[in-house]
């Protein structure tokens, strides 16, 4: 008997009703959200029940939607039933300002460094983690790098037109007019002196 | 008042613990990573990683990066088995943009990857031996390891980093002098693996040193994320290849070896056994590769000119290689938008990309799956009770590679 993702959408609209959305089949994985207060309570059902079995975690990272207001920031868990060899992803949406998401660690040793680089990289607060800790930049870092608003190349650089470099069109990043230069307009002047 | 200069930390006199502090660089740790040992005469107490100090931000690098430019990104996870990180980020490409790839670059690309596989257990298995004390080894099989990193200079040109494949293929054909090598390969090697089996296998000192070593329930292990060989000690008989193939796997007959206590022994025993395995892979598909004869054995790369770099003679010839030569040097052809999530076995494990694209130029966002950043985080558990120098050989036989760590 094996299990379909028609099979898992019914049992889990029949658990939890209006609360899980979002049902789509991108390349055939299953992938569905839920709000971000219900996710432990998702997963521990996808994990107890004797169907359905979701009880390997594959991957859990974070995603960020800038212009998705009010819910920025995505944590996607990509869940594996190792016996009928089915994946799902499940996504939980969370606001930017305040980005609580329940840890998932009690359920999957395995969440603990995923979350722990995720809250690295995009700030999200695992409620109940139990240490919740940069894990691979410096713990001095002040700001969540993966966030969309850090474009990846220095913008006040004025030496190159990322136009002209096939660059900056479709993200909209990089297209921005350079508002300070890396040499002030008054100091151009004296710019090598030093040198001569 | 001379006591006073003296700032001993509180409770530092009733303190009956060492603290040791193994790493960053440091020759057992077989990569930068620091581990703080709290030690109770040679046991340990409890351990805490600490990782990142080879973080290069690739997810992030690959956020402005055309397709083709990232591939030299996956070289750098696990270095000790670049094509098959390369393969497998041809492949989810392939599975995002919907192209279907030829038998023949199938059964090539599984030729390869199991090179690599062998390549990657090769060192992880020989550096077993050097932590338990035997660098003979080590030393011997570096030779026939030379003999892969020739069959991949021979296609690709270089031989650590391969940045080997392309979307849809290879960059050129595999020419007879590849062939003859991987033919040698097939002679030379088994010989060679036979006589490192022989040096550790039976031998009572390794035996001693690792049985017991760091072990791990297949349930403690699948909670904790454990995939590839690591998890297969433990007894769970999960493969990617067998469970979701990709590049005509089905194709092929080969066993999955498993352990039974996931100890570091089995650990080796599952990496010995593969090698046998992906021998045996590799003797088939290049049988299968035999038989593609005249025009079909000049096919190597699928047809999909937005994304595979037409050849330069036509570049100067042909008006439409050249615009797609310039589209794609430039960065300028557009993916479907959507997300996929594709998955191989890696030298250590599961190796995922969750690619998330939306119909621009670059990923819009690419997360890769690093099957040791998963696993690295059991160490604790699987070190304590133990003795010191059980913990460094725990650590070489989870085969952690900084590079995959990090990211």
């Amino acid at each position: 008997m094996s299990l379909t993702n028609e099979k898992i959408k019914q049992k889990l609209t029949e658990k939890f009703g209006e609360l899980v959305t979002g049902f789509e089949e991108p390349y055939g994985m299953l992938t569905f959200e839920a709000p971000k207060e219900q996710n432990l309570k998702v997963m521990t059902f996808l994990y107890d029940d004797e169907e359905l079995k979701f009880r390997f975690l594959t991957d859990l990272c974070g995603v960020h939607y800038p212009d998705n207001k009010g819910r920025e920031l995505v944590v996607v868990y990509h869940l594996h039933n190792l016996e009928d060899n089915v994946r799902i992803r499940f996504k939980v949406f969370s606001n930017i300002s305040k980005p609580d998401v329940y840890t998932a660690t009690g359920l999957f040793s395995s969440a603990n460094w995923m979350e722990r680089e995720t809250y690295d990289f995009y700030g999200v607060n695992f409620v109940g983690h139990p240490n919740l800790i940069r894990i691979l930049n410096v713990e001095e870092m002040d700001y969540f790098p993966m966030r969309k608003e850090f474009p990846l190349e220095d913008q006040s650089r004025i030496d190159k037109d990322d136009e002209m470099f096939g660059r900056g069109g479709s993200m909209g990043y990089g297209t921005e007019k350079a508002t300070t230069g890396t040499i002030a307009e008054d100091d151009k002047d004296n710019v090598g002196d030093e040198l001569i | 008042m001379a006591d006073q200069h003296i700032k001993l930390p509180e409770g530092s006199i009733e303190k009956t613990t060492t603290t040791l502090n193994l790493g960053p660089t440091h020759p057992a740790t077989h990569g930068v990573m620091q581990n703080i040992l709290e030690l109770d005469g040679e046991r340990i107490v409890s351990t805490e990683q600490t990782i990142g100090y080879i973080h290069r931000a690739f997810e992030k690098i690959a956020e402005r990066r055309p397709l083709y430019q990232i591939t030299p990104l996956t070289d750098r996870l696990n270095y000790c088995s670049s094509p098959i990180n390369n393969m497998g980020w041809h492949i989810a490409c392939e599975k995002l943009l919907g192209v279907q790839t030829p038998k023949r670059v199938d059964y090539l690309r599984v030729i390869i990857m199991e090179l690599a596989r062998i390549s990657d257990h090769l060192i992880c298995t020989s550096i077993m031996g050097v932590d338990a004390g035997g660098l003979t080894g080590f030393l011997y099989v570096m030779t026939y390891r030379e003999l892969i990193y020739e069959i991949y200079e021979e296609v690709c040109g270089s031989r650590l980093t391969t940045n080997i494949g392309r979307i849809g293929g290879f960059e050129r054909n595999f020419n007879d002098i590849a062939f003859a090598k991987l033919q040698k390969f097939l002679d030379e090697y088994p010989k060679a693996l036979k006589e490192l089996e022989g040096l550790f296998s039976r031998n009572r000192i390794f035996m001693d040193r690792t049985q017991g070593v760091g072990p791990i329930s297949a349930e403690r292990a699948m909670n904790y994320g454990f995939t590839g060989p690591n998890l297969r000690a433990a007894g769970v008989d999960y493969d990617v290849r067998v469970h979701t193939p990709y590049s005509s796997y089905e194709d092929f007959q080969f066993d999955i070896p498993v352990g039974t206590t996931g100890d570091s022994y089995d650990r080796y025993m599952v990496r010995i056994q593969e090698m046998w395995q992906s021998m045996e892979i590799i003797r088939q598909a290049f049988d299968k590769v035999k038989q593609f004869k005249g025009a079909d054995a000049e096919i190597y790369h699928a047809d999909v000119p937005e994304f595979y770099l037409p050849k330069k003679q036509d570049v100067y010839t042909k008006m439409e290689a050249l615009i797609y030569h310039f589209k794609i040097i430039m960065g300028e052809m557009e993916m479907p938008a959507g997300e996929v999530y594709s998955a191989v076995e890696g030298g250590n494990g599961e190796l995922g990309f969750y690619f998330i694209s939306d119909g621009g130029r670059t990923p819009y966002r690419l997360h890769f799956r690093r099957p040791c950043f998963i696993y690295y985080q059991a160490y604790e558990e699987l070190t304590k009770g133990q003795m010191l120098s059980d913990a460094i050989i725990t650590m070489s036989s989870l085969n952690l590679i900084a590079g995959e760590m990090d990211a």
